[in-house]
């Protein structure tokens, strides 16, 4: 082998076994840990992964995985560190269940906190906060003040509505839901009427929902709920304060059935080497404290019944939640997507 | 392959090439892992997809990626090869600083530059509302360009890719000029003619490695088109995979659009296969630039500096603007040197490796130890595989890797040794590798085609071993395609996402996935910081790229 090659491998392959001993998880390590992999952005999860350290002194390791999770923990097998998996939307955290890469746990306290409709009948899911697919409507333009999901397919709104991919999770499990409700060619015939109403591709995030909004693109469009307490506590800065200020929002119903709401959950991994640390940590997680973090600082509807909304999101009026079985949503996913495509909804 | 590589006549067994063989063979396996792991997944089923991909998903895909490769190909050989024989021929207002400005936009990723674009061409962005404010114009008044639709995606990614073209192309032109060039001119070729029909010509290949660069990191990009919802291919795999919880169906699709790329890579090769250059040799010199008449100099000046300002100078100084904006609210958080650290620490590994492993391939064939190029294609796939598409098929191999490392060492010896590979760094180098080994690949292959074979002949002929010849001979006449590969590696391993998402191990972030994690949350702005940082960082290779590139005088 050419000498200068090799020399050059050779310093590469040092490097990298340097970099591999620096990064490798310390296996004789005595402190206590609970490992995370989360499809949830990071920023939203640390404050509560703080206190709980701050309680329990339990170090929190964590890594968002956007994609791919289930694949991820699947591969790493026995060996894998993860002991939590969190995401939102309550398809992502079914198919993680579906994908046996969870495990039960039975715990009284996570069974007395979490309602049975908001938890995995044998402990393989629980559900940690929730948030509502509203409207957002422009203040000084539209008047409407009850708003139903079947008329955003209304041709009054043409080029008015503005929203996310239609194949993102959270306008998946709208369509599901509408699915649920209304079959699957009323539920296509209503896409098709959105799609005609759309101001703009269906793409970006949500809260672009509310700036598109105040830059007079659309007057209606659909988006979570906790982006009005995001932009409206000024906590993403004064732009955004704008943007939320120039918005109603009202919690939009079903015709024979209440406002769709998705949950951000967790699962014990099946070989989280922690578990006692894991189900600690998903007990302290629907502990009061906790899930007053969740609607303070993230403006999530909390799911342990008592803990108020933040007065931002209370400030809807009283939210009347869906009557159909989230279990049902996450089964119609697979429809909803493919009706999705079928009528091009992000073409 | 042939030309530039031609083995040395004499085929007889080498001293060490044997060994050489064996590492350009477990460099293209490497390559080969996750395709064959991604080959393994697509045969596990998903037969329900076809009928419902084929009637509403395809068709549409199959148009919009035709057509975002098609303009992106024609917007960055245009550009990049307009721009490149300005600066490399001409003499006019501004040349010197165009030399090095036409490199700038290659520092901004594509994501980024679609979360600039999206957010400052909105009737709410800085210069929207002054041109409204100042007229006393509602939103709705002022007609603003859309920056998602296909046009728009097209334009954007064309703006930080075309220097890829201009890259190749410059060099090119530069080495040709002065011996070909004059002459034709001497024959009484006009400018137009002596470009059309000479230069042109002449420089088709380099503008083709330049388009083909420029055009794997279109069909591979998923931050942009789907940011600026334009239903690439790449896209569809994405979301099939996502919401229908199918990887073997993504796979499929994957392992079809990889075909399809390869088929394009051969036909290109195919193409000018005739084509053979003579050697330059030393006597290439710089060219005599000519002057342009005032009028040209000022159409000159504006199509140089129109890319450099809509590529980067414009989205660079909005990006600047939100990130002042929002240290100022914030502050600068407390981990975003540590994410630089880590950005720039695997950055410098994967390129390393890379190098490395694509000289070593390349040297393979030159010293006769490979007897064909097909080798150095099958190592240059990975460039092709979109990013999380390459690490889901990483995922498999290196985490039963780990599992059975493991299972050994605790029956061994009580220990567990848990994630050796995926739980650490090392997978994300690996994929980096796999992923831009490519670039040295490409960048080594045109440097021997300066080194002509008669060089080697001689060296062997006065005794010396093929080891001694590429150490003494090739590596100092290949340092600057060497250092041009590691700069390029560089920034493109700085800003890799999707790759890094997946594989990055336990509480471990860089810039890009710093961006991206805010991004996701729908707040772009939050990320300003590490994006700009992620540019100024990228600045630096692209700075010494443009020194590098620059012809010595003399």
């Amino acid at each position: 082998m050419p000498a200068r090659s090799s020399l050059l491998s050779r310093y590469a392959l040092s490097g990298f076994i340097a970099a591999t001993l620096a990064l490798a998880p310390l296996a004789a390590s005595a402190e206590e840990v609970v490992n995370i992999y989360t499809t949830r952005e990071p920023g939203l999860a640390k404050p509560l992964f703080d206190a709980f350290s701050e309680k329990t002194g339990i170090k929190v390791n964590s890594v968002f995985v956007k994609e791919g999770l289930a694949e991820r923990v699947k591969a790493e097998g026995d060996a894998s560190p993860a002991d939590v998996l969190m995401t939102v939307d309550v398809g992502a955290l079914l198919d993680l269940v579906d994908q046996g890469v969870t495990q039960k746990v039975s715990s009284d306290t996570l069974e007395k906190a979490i309602p049975a409709n908001l938890r995995g009948k044998e402990g393989e899911w629980f559900a940690l906060s929730a948030r509502a697919r509203v409207a957002y409507t422009a203040k000084d333009r539209v008047k409407d003040t009850a708003i139903t999901y079947e008329s955003f397919a209304d041709p009054k709104w043409k080029g008015e509505v503005c929203i996310r991919s239609g194949k993102h999770p959270y306008n998946t499990a709208l369509i599901a839901a509408y699915i649920v409700h209304h079959g699957e060619a009323k539920a296509e015939e209503w896409l098709k009427g959105v799609k005609a109403n759309l101001a703009r591709k269906a793409a970006g995030g949500d809260r672009e929902v509310a700036r598109d909004i105040l830059g007079d693109i659309c007057d209606i469009g659909l988006a979570n709920s906790y982006y009005v307490g995001l932009m409206r506590s000024g906590k993403g800065g004064p732009e955004q304060e704008a943007w939320g200020k120039a918005i109603n929002v009202v919690l939009p119903t079903f015709e024979n059935g209440g406002t769709h709401v998705n949950i951000s959950g967790a699962s014990v991994a099946k070989n989280a080497p922690n578990k006692g640390n894991a189900v600690k940590l998903l007990e302290y997680l629907v502990s009061p404290e906790a899930q007053e973090i969740y609607a303070k600082a993230n403006f999530e509807y909390p799911v342990v019944p008592g803990v108020p909304a933040d007065p931002i999101i209370a400030a809807f009026g009283p939210l009347k939640v869906d009557n159909i079985d989230l279990v049902q949503v996450a089964k119609a996913r697979k429809a909803a997507t493919d009706l999705a495509d079928k009528v091009g909804f992000d073409n | 392959m042939s030309l530039v590589l031609s083995p040395s006549p004499h085929r007889a067994p080498l001293t060490g090439s044997r060994l050489v063989r064996a590492a350009a063979g477990a460099v293209v396996l490497l390559v080969l892992l996750p395709l064959a792991a991604l080959g393994w997944t697509a045969l596990q089923g998903a037969p329900d997809l076809w009928p419902h991909l084929i009637a509403n998903v395809i068709p549409h895909a199959l148009y919009e990626t035709t057509v975002l490769v098609l303009g992106v190909g024609l917007f960055v050989a245009i550009i990049g090869t307009g721009t490149a024989w300005l600066v490399a021929v001409c003499r006019f207002p501004g040349r010197g600083v165009f030399e090095w400005a036409l490199l700038l936009p290659l520092a901004i990723p594509t994501y980024i530059q679609a979360f600039i674009y999206v957010d400052a061409v909105h009737p709410l962005g800085p210069i929207p509302t002054l041109i409204r404010t100042s007229f006393g114009l509602r939103p709705r008044d002022l007609w603003l360009p859309e920056v998602r639709t296909l046009p728009g995606c097209i334009i954007l990614l064309g703006l930080v890719l075309y220097p890829y073209v201009y890259l190749s192309a410059r060099a090119a032109f530069l080495v040709q000029t002065a011996s070909v060039l004059d002459a034709a001119r001497t024959l009484g070729a006009g400018a137009g003619e002596a470009f059309f029909r000479i230069a042109l010509p002449l420089a088709r290949p380099a503008i083709a490695v330049g388009v083909t660069l420029a055009l794997m990191e279109t069909v591979n990009d998923i931050g942009a088109s789907e940011f600026l919802g334009v239903q690439t291919l790449t896209l569809s795999i994405y979301s099939t995979w996502l919401n229908r919880s199918s990887l073997p169906g993504a796979a499929q699709i994957a392992l079809c659009m990889l075909a399809l790329m390869f088929a394009l890579v051969l036909l290109e090769r195919w193409g000018r296969r005739h084509q053979r250059t003579g050697s330059i040799g030393d006597r290439a010199r710089p060219p005599a630039r000519r002057t342009l008449s005032a009028g040209a100099s000022v159409l000159a000046f504006l199509a140089c500096l129109l890319p450099v300002l809509l590529g980067f100078v414009l989205p660079a100084g909005h990006l600047a603007l939100a990130a002042w904006k929002r240290v100022a609210f914030h502050g600068v958080s407390p981990t975003i040197l540590h994410e630089a650290a880590n950005t720039a620490l695997f950055a410098a590994l994967g390129t390393a490796l890379a190098l490395a492993l694509g000289f070593a391939v390349v040297v393979a064939l030159r010293t006769g130890a490979l007897r064909s190029g097909l080798a150095l294609r099958l190592a240059s796939l990975g460039y092709a595989v979109p990013g999380t598409v390459l690490a889901v098929g990483l995922l498999v191999p290196l985490a039963g890797f780990d599992n059975l490392v493991s299972h050994l060492s605790e029956r061994l010896t009580g220990l567990s040794t848990g994630l050796l590979l995926s739980g650490s760094g090392a997978a994300l180098i690996i994929a980096y590798v796999i992923r831009f080994l490519a670039i040295p690949i490409g960048g080594v292959e045109a440097g021997y085609g300066k080194v002509g074979v008669t060089l080697d002949m001689a060296a062997r002929s006065l005794g010396e071993k093929p080891g001694g010849v590429v150490r003494l001979i090739h590596l100092p006449m290949l340092r600057p395609a060497l250092a041009t590969a590691a700069l390029l590696v560089f920034v493109d391993c700085m800003k890799e996402l999707p790759a890094t998402l997946m594989l990055r191990p336990l509480n471990f972030e860089t810039l890009a996935s710093h961006v991206y994690s805010e991004a996701a949350r729908g707040t772009y702005e939050d990320g300003a910081l590490a994006a700009l940082l992620i540019v100024l960082v990228g600045l630096v290779p692209v700075i010494l790229l443009a020194r590098l590139s620059r012809p010595r005088q003399g």
